[in-house]
């Protein structure tokens, strides 16, 4: 899963823009409280991913916490005693001791699941369709070692991605395969770390005959606010001032313990409404998009 | 006075860190300004080391211990480090993989721009000219992961250009290039050195890819400077001193008794029009039944003789007659096959077709050399050979195991000691019984090849086929020559070998037959002597110069002799 330039409002607005909009979204979700809201910021977040054309690799983020989400489910229905509507009595299970299922602790851990995969599709989007150069350039305005240490890291990953690949390819192609199961994947893993050193420095070396040794400070790139940077980073800071409003009025506010309570579906349908509008407006300039 | 030199080595001295032998000894030169001047020599003669010290990673960046004096555009290396340097010399690694640090080709070409604290007009400015100085002005917003090894190689070319450097320094930029994109490469320096005075300095150990461009070439052995000449007199001391770095035209020459070596096609070919030498005049009649190949027991050895040694005789000659196009073996010629490729395809998932159709079969004892530019299908088939990747169509057969030898011989070393890799015997084998305690990353380039190959072939049961993909990337040619005896003797037990190589010099060493492939498949199949004879691109230098009428040195020096004028060839 890697950045790739595509014909999109989000891939168009520059990486301040696009990164401000996916930290709003996340933090969003990390905030919101009702269900229904929450859902509604998981839908949102997948929607602006069809809306920059990478559906299919946040989606495949999204299907794969599905599971973490149901296990957190599950794990805090069965350790956490709160709650007063009990689904079902277990008895005494070790090392849990005195096991009742309640309905509160379900929707509770069901809530965190689903905030979990909601900011991990919303990481999912930054990381598909946010561009790491221009994120990089911002960043060496700020602290140019760090951006090097970024940099570093960024390009080593890939890049020991493939040694991963080409030797296990190698180990396959030994007429001992390298050993079975286990032994071997790790006698893999040891090679690609034992090689990562040499990598990193054949990058690092690249980078000192790139003169970034002595970097100076970024310079501000003068280019042109694009309709879809002014769009994006509007629409972040909408969410932003939405999630700030919900906390402080408060507006959908939900409280699973001890027993649910919360706003009606009205205000919460209304709240996910506002957010919808907010973050997927920008997606609606198509001048000017492709690459 | 005479200006200053570009660079200037005074009595430099290096050992690296842990090394316990200097890597440069006491070397001097100048390079003046607007210079293209090719560094030749073995494996581990100080190549690479003195172009990182004119890059100021020595001792910058690898530490170790440095004697002497480097300076470069007048600074230094003692005092300034790579980074301040990099506004002079521009520099080209090996691997171009780690010498892409950023995800699109203009953030890429902008990166050194932007570290000098340029600001965005001139680093735009500086990004469009390097981008069309090098023609790769249509890649600017590709992402870097999907450009082929010839673009990435060009790219990181564009990276080290961006700032107008005074100085550029390659090491062996075109060892992973096909011959096409490798010829275009020295192309591209050759044309910043002469229209815009840059000054080169490149590492390369095919030499008569570019010494017709070169202006001096210097030789590089055990760490110090062995020989420092134009290109013809380099020629002429390689004859007697280091006959490895000869060309295959100064080898052909030299075997022919003419002087001085020619250091390129053209100067060869004008050396024997002035000599009277037509090769076209009485030409020799293709031999009926002779298929043009010259097979392992006929061909000459590959070490240079003298003239005197030379003994005039009817060269073996490649029939003039068109390719035959590739055919589908017969059943019989199948069912007796090492490796058969019965309509393979290979479609890539929401991807290109890197395969169509390919139909092959390929004998026991055969030595086969898949030859094509970057992406034409060479590595594909033999991972498909080896089980590795599974047709999407059609069907790939071996008539027993398939030892496949990779790209990179250190992605086989799993192990701390040699000794745990492979059996003693596969070891001895590849005569590496030796080192049987040393750790496999210790040991040299080529000794780390037979041990990869060791590794592959460690099995009770013989290999029915060994394939080997680019085996000779970054050999010097005593390398080349010691691999070529190998896969010789393998074969001689019955192996199929399969190389898939952009060399067609090696190529005309090692294989009976070559398969040239384009667009994934086969488009020309034959004789190694019909189908690197015949080519602009895929052709071997002596096959150039005689204009495909011999493909080796010693067989280009026989038909030399044998179209001698009468009054030169008298007694």
């Amino acid at each position: 899963m890697r950045y790739r330039r595509r014909a999109s409002p989000l891939h168009a607005a520059r990486a301040v823009a696009g990164g401000a909009w996916c930290a709003a979204l996340a933090a969003a979700a990390l905030a919101a409280e009702h269900p229904i809201v929450l859902l509604g910021l998981a839908l949102i977040v997948l929607a602006g991913a069809g809306g920059a054309g990478v559906a299919r690799e946040v989606g495949r983020v999204a299907l794969w916490m599905v599971p973490w989400a149901l296990a957190i489910a599950v794990i805090n229905m069965v350790v956490v005693r709160q709650g007063f509507t009990i689904l079902a009595r277990l008895g005494e299970i070790p090392p849990f001791g005195q096991v009742d299922l309640t309905l509160e602790a379900l929707v509770y851990g069901s809530l965190f699941g689903l905030r979990l995969l909601t900011v991990a599709a919303a990481f999912a989007v930054f990381t598909v369709a946010v561009d790491p150069d221009d994120l990089l350039r911002v960043l060496r305005r700020a602290s140019v070692r760090s951006a090097l240490a970024a940099t570093l890291a960024t390009r080593l990953v890939p890049v020991l991605a493939a040694d991963a690949q080409r030797i296990e390819e190698a180990r396959r192609c030994r007429a001992d395969q390298g050993g079975e199961g286990a032994a071997a994947r790790l006698a893999v893993l040891r090679a690609v770390a034992g090689g990562a050193m040499d990598r990193a420095l054949d990058v690092a070396a690249t980078l000192e005959v790139r003169g970034y040794g002595s970097a100076k400070r970024g310079v501000r790139s003068g280019r042109p606010w694009s309709r879809h940077d002014q769009a994006f980073l509007a629409s972040a800071v909408a969410i932003v001032a939405l999630t700030l409003a919900a906390r402080l009025v408060p507006l959908a506010s939900f409280d699973p313990y001890p027993e649910i309570t919360g706003a009606g579906v009205g205000e919460a349908l209304a709240l996910t409404a506002a957010f919808a509008l907010c973050a997927l407006l920008p997606f609606a300039g198509r001048r000017g998009i492709a690459p | 006075m005479s200006p200053a030199p570009i660079l200037e080595l005074e009595q430099v001295t290096y050992t690296y860190a842990g090394g316990t032998a200097p890597s440069l000894r006491d070397v001097s030169l100048r390079v003046e300004e607007g210079e293209m001047v090719v560094l030749a020599g073995r494996s581990a003669g100080g190549k690479s080391t003195l172009l990182r010290a004119a890059s100021g990673l020595v001792p910058h960046f690898h530490g170790g211990t440095f004697g002497g004096v480097a300076r470069v555009g007048g600074m230094d290396t003692r005092e300034h480090g790579p980074a301040e340097l990099s506004r002079i010399a521009g520099s080209l690694f090996q691997d171009p993989e780690s010498q892409v640090v950023l995800t699109t080709v203009r953030a890429e070409l902008a990166f050194p721009l932007e570290n000098r604290g340029h600001g965005p007009a001139a680093v735009a400015r500086g990004v469009e000219e390097a981008a069309l100085a090098l023609g790769i002005a249509h890649l600017l917003d590709r992402a870097t992961n999907e450009l082929s090894g010839g673009e990435l190689q060009r790219v990181a070319l564009g990276a080290a250009l961006a700032g107008r450097p005074r100085l550029v320094l390659l090491d062996e930029p075109t060892s992973q290039l096909d011959p096409v994109a490798g010829d275009e490469l020295i192309w591209l320096l050759r044309r910043l050195n002469e229209e815009w005075g840059t000054t080169i300095v490149l590492a390369e150990h095919r030499l008569e890819r570019c010494l017709p461009a070169a202006d001096r070439v210097i030789v590089m052995a055990d760490g110090a400077i062995a020989c420092d000449a134009p290109p013809r007199d380099f020629l002429a001391w390689a004859g007697g001193a280091a006959p490895e770095l000869q060309t295959p035209a100064a080898r052909m020459f030299r075997a022919a008794g003419i002087a001085p070596p020619p250091a390129g096609v053209k100067e060869a070919r004008a050396a024997l029009r002035a000599r009277g030498i037509d090769l076209e005049a009485g030409e020799p009649a293709a031999t009926p039944g002779v298929e043009g190949r010259l097979m392992a027991a006929e061909r000459p050895s590959v070490v240079p003789r003298r003239p005197e040694e030379v003994v005039p005789r009817r060269p073996e000659v490649v029939p003039r007659r068109p390719e035959e196009a590739p055919r589908r073996a017969g059943r019989r010629e199948r069912r007796d096959a090492a490796l058969v490729f019965d309509g393979v395809w290979h479609e890539r998932r929401g991807g290109a077709v890197v395969l169509r159709g390919v139909d092959l079969a390929i004998a026991p004892g055969e030595r086969v050399a898949l030859m094509g530019r970057n992406g034409a299908g060479k590595s594909t088939m033999l991972r498909h050979a080896a089980g590795l990747m599974s047709p999407t169509r059609g069907r790939v057969r071996a008539s027993g195991r398939v030892a496949l030898l990779l790209q990179d011989p250190n992605d086989y070393l799993l192990h701390e000691r040699v000794g745990d890799e492979a059996s003693p015997g596969a070891l001895r084998a590849v005569g590496l019984d030796h080192v049987l305690d040393r750790h496999p990353r210790d040991l040299s380039g080529g000794q780390r090849q037979r041990l990869a190959l060791a590794i592959v072939l460690d099995s009770e049961e013989p290999a029915a086929v060994i394939g080997l993909d680019e085996p000779t990337r970054g050999m010097d040619r005593a390398a080349k020559a010691a691999l070529t005896e190998r896969l010789a003797g393998f074969a001689a037990g019955g192996a199929a070998i399969v190389v898939a190589t952009h060399d067609p010099e090696f190529a005309a060493e090692v294989a009976d037959r070559v398969v040239l492939l384009a667009d994934g498949r086969p488009i020309a199949d034959g004789p190694a002597a019909a189908v690197l004879a015949g080519g602009w691109y895929f052709a071997t230098e002596t096959a150039r110069v005689t204009g495909g009428r011999a493909l080796l040195p010693d067989d280009g020096a026989a038909l030399l002799l044998d179209h001698r004028p009468a009054e030169l060839a008298a007694p």
